[in-house]
């Protein structure tokens, strides 16, 4: 397992003023590993635009939350479960989603939808069949038990994935305004609440090991994956909702990469708050466990929250009634340091803001491939196989799915809101150009959020890259992060959350620049909407697109579709490219619709017969 | 006049369920937690909604099948009041033998889940009275273990006594579900003194309004309250 590197103990050592401890070396490990810290990408990350009207959370919480009218907002967020989907892909990818979810409903929203992009090595490779079934059924198993719709999945094959498969999980939920949780600790003696599964040994360092690349030797990595149990999760949801709603909890955060380190640390960086913690309080599924192993496990469906005193007995009264553990861990102490008791002795003691804001920010090289990939034609499917694996109806809002439109369109109950969903990727183009690939991507997905007739309100990225430590990987990621930002720019979205997920490299081999983006859309009323199969026998069909360098031009032809879609006018579209150089939709329509809608169109829009 | 929807350990189209009897079917519609021992003194009807209850540990509804409240549930089914158990709601109902067979996993191992034509042989009859006699309707189906088997005594007595409820139109040669290898293609039976016990795989809450494919599914709903 890798350590820190050189220079990072010398800064460990003089933040310590001596060696650090095994145990204080575990944690630092884990904390500034590049999963958790975002060492590599955190300078490139800041240019990304995070703010508009709406954005009620932006980047720095365990999700983003957009205001969506009447008092209500979603909440959403993509992560990568790359590396343990390669090593387990039945657990890896099960996990991948118990995580996402939790990120959503630490945040006081209820998950109503999820999406995936995957990306497995090439169809003949002899691990591709094995690593396919695996992931499907894992996140399909999850999900499907939980109870949570997913609604679009996006799967590609490539042989640049062929030993770096990715499985990028998106969750999307909803609540009041009023119902925002936080991850932050605060409150000089409240109590430190741990809630949910017990404790074990696995996936101790899972943080450290999404930090690395792979080599020969990555099968010997299995006890590193994590262990999901989705019906643990629907407690969990049903358990924290109840104290949400009960407004028994100051803050919360799920006990994610790096387990109790990382959300106990992390609540007191937030809060600039102290927290002793009593190691010997937390629930265990194998009383021998020691320090070491609690702070870094990261068993799964677990959360850490901060509540006043008197709120305890009613937290602990509401999670015995689901059967989960409830154990008071700790306190919020006055002076900002996290002390780690064992059996009455302080193991550690650290100023919590060391494992987080302390953590190194790397500005590593770049530079320009000398050639540039030529990108190959990758096996994409439409509707794939194995999506029926899914439950796409449950929560009685999906009106589309991905398998019919380019987008999915889920309403809210209840109300006249449905949101468009779209999950995807242009990595083709990115191989050859990072920039225009990032580009195109995220204005494409504008478009496919059209063909449901919504507008986009927000997005959340998921970075996959190979090594940072190779400065052409680190070159293109700089390009992607340039091409989402002009992207973002133009349509006026905010990228509300994400993640970066580096080293999807074996060897010296490297996946094609994969950001991808998960795209959020809204709108009032939800009666007409378009999907890709032809409705009628004489329909024509007809390509109207622009150049898609020019974001403006994209915009208007969205805003130009949208009404066409809401009325109902256009029933039939989809979203593709033509060429290098055009973008734009494939829509069908009697001949004599197609004739005046097609009169009065901008300039700028390029009109095919097809 | 309540429905009751059992709401067991991580059950979780419970709230589906509710929604659809508030908001379309229009009637007073409350949870009761899987350790009561008793239903609510105005109930109406009894409905165990679908999902993953204690996670299918052992078998898809074992579990549930044993919490106190199905003591009531079983009493209210043998005095004739009406019961829906809709997916791991007819799976628990068959756990706990108040329906015969059991439904095991799909002949394929995989969760399926799909929109599916079906007919209701029991139409005119329990809850499917405001449906015609093998009418052709869709119901959308999100199960891994839709098999419905029973041996071949229960099978035929079912048959004869007509209390095969709703069927899947698409069966293979051996007059087996082609969706998930259900015997004789049953999607839904009848039990009870009266047929007031309908257990079926389809979820009738799924589609009951039009803006979600179609309304195939409220009337079985509303006959729990007529």
């Amino acid at each position: 397992m890798s350590s820190l590197s050189p220079s990072e103990v010398q800064s460990v050592t003089k933040l310590l003023g001596r060696h650090p401890s095994k145990l204080e070396e575990g944690l630092f490990t884990a904390m500034w590993s590049e999963h958790c810290s975002y060492k590599s990408s955190k300078i490139h990350l800041q240019k990304l635009p995070k703010a508009s009207p709406r954005v009620l959370v932006g980047p720095g919480e365990n999700a983003g939350a957009v205001d969506i009218g009447d008092g209500l907002c979603v909440v959403f967020k993509v992560e990568s479960h790359n590396h343990p989907s390669f090593i387990e892909p039945f657990q890896g990818a099960a996990t991948g989603v118990g995580g996402i979810l939790r990120d959503i409903f630490t945040m006081g929203a209820r998950p109503f939808a999820t999406m995936n992009l995957l990306r497995f090595g090439s169809p003949s490779h002899p691990k591709t069949p094995w690593l396919v079934d695996g992931a499907i059924r894992g996140l399909s198993g999850y999900g499907n038990c939980f109870g949570v719709a997913n609604v679009v999945t996006d799967v590609a094959f490539d042989s640049c994935y062929d030993a770096n498969i990715l499985v990028n999980a998106f969750a999307i939920g909803v609540c009041k305004h009023s119902e925002l949780q936080s991850g932050t600790a605060k409150g000089l003696g409240n109590a430190v609440v741990y809630v949910g599964a017990k404790t074990g040994r696995d996936g101790i360092h899972g943080a450290t090991m999404a930090s690395e690349s792979f080599d020969d030797a990555s099968h010997e990595r299995r006890p590193t994956v994590q262990v999901g149990d989705p019906f643990k999760e629907k407690l969990l949801l049903d358990a924290c909702l109840e104290c949400f709603e009960k407004k028994l909890v100051v803050g919360i955060q799920d006990m994610g990469a790096a387990g109790l380190t990382s959300s106990s640390y992390e609540m007191a960086s937030r809060g600039n708050s102290g927290l002793n913690l009593h190691l010997d309080k937390v629930p265990l599924r194998d009383a021998g466990m020691q320090p070491y192993e609690i702070m870094l496990s990261e068993s799964q469906e677990r959360m850490l929250l901060v509540a006043k005193q008197e709120n305890v007995v009613a937290i602990k009264e509401i999670f015995e009634r689901y059967d989960l553990d409830a154990a008071v861990i700790g306190e919020v102490a006055n002076e900002r340091l996290v002390n780690l008791y064992w059996r009455g002795d302080c193991i550690c003691s650290l100023d919590p803001l060391w494992l987080t804001d302390e953590a190194p920010v790397l500005r590593r090289p770049s530079a320009r491939p000398e050639i540039a990939s030529e990108a190959r034609a990758m096996t994409k499917q439409q509707a794939p196989e194995g999506f029926t694996q899914y439950d796409r109806h449950i929560g009685l809002g999906t009106l589309v799915a991905g398998d019919e439109s380019d987008a999915a369109l889920v309403r809210i109950p209840g109300t006249n809101k449905a949101i468009g969903l779209s999950i995807g990727c242009d990595e083709q183009l990115c191989a050859a150009n990072p920039f225009e690939g990032a580009r195109r991507g995220f204005a494409r997905q504008v478009l496919q959020l059209a063909c449901i007739g919504t507008e986009p309100i927000g997005a959340t990225d998921c970075l996959n890259f190979g090594s940072p430590e190779d400065p052409c990987v680190m070159w293109s990621f700089e390009r992607a992060i340039e091409g989402l930002c002009e992207a973002a720019a133009a349509f006026k979205v905010p990228i509300i959350s994400g993640n970066v997920s580096f080293y999807n490299q074996t060897n010296e081999k490297a996946i094609y620049p994969t950001p991808t983006v998960g795209l959020v859309g809204l709108r009032e009323g939800y009666a007409h909407f378009a999907t890709r199969d032809l409705k009628r026998d004489d329909d024509v069909q007809v390509f109207v697109g622009v150049k898609h360098h020019d974001l403006a031009c994209v915009h208007t032809l969205a805003q130009w579709l949208i009404p066409l879609v809401r009325s109902g006018e256009v029933d039939t579209a989809r979203v593709t490219e033509k060429g290098d150089d055009l973008l734009g939709v494939i829509i069908a329509a009697p001949k004599t619709k197609v004739a005046a809608i097609s009169k009065n169109v901008p300039g700028e829009f390029l009109i095919m017969e097809q | 006049m309540t429905v009751a929807v059992i709401r067991f350990s991580a059950s979780n189209c419970d709230r589906d369920t509710r929604y659809v009897f508030e908001h379309v079917v229009q009637a007073k519609c409350d949870f009761v937690w899987q350790d009561e021992n008793e239903l609510p003194a105005d109930v109406r009807a009894v409905v165990l909604p679908g999902g993953f209850s204690f996670g299918d540990y052992l078998r898809a509804g074992a579990m549930a099948a044993h919490r106190p409240i199905m003591k009531a549930v079983k009493r209210f089914a043998e005095g004739g009041g009406p019961v829906m158990g809709i997916c791991n709601g007819f799976q628990i109902l068959c756990e706990a033998q108040i329906l015969p067979g059991i439904l095991m996993p799909n002949h394929h191992n995989r969760f399926v889940c799909s929109t599916v034509e079906l007919k209701t042989p029991g139409g005119g009859l329990g809850a499917l009275k405001n449906y015609a006699p093998d009418e052709t309707i869709k119901l959308p189906i999100a199960h891994h273990d839709g098999r419905y088997y029973a041996n071949d005594d229960d099978l035929m007595r079912l048959t004869r006594d007509q209390m095969i409820a709703l069927t899947y139109v698409d069966k293979d040669e051996h007059n087996n579900a082609k969706v998930n290898g259900s015997a004789l293609g049953i999607a839904g039976i009848f039990g009870g003194p009266t047929r007031n016990v309908l257990g079926l795989m389809p979820h009738p809450e799924r589609r009951s309004e039009l803006c979600l494919g179609g309304t195939d599914g409220v009337r079985m709903l509303q006959s729990l309250l007529s």
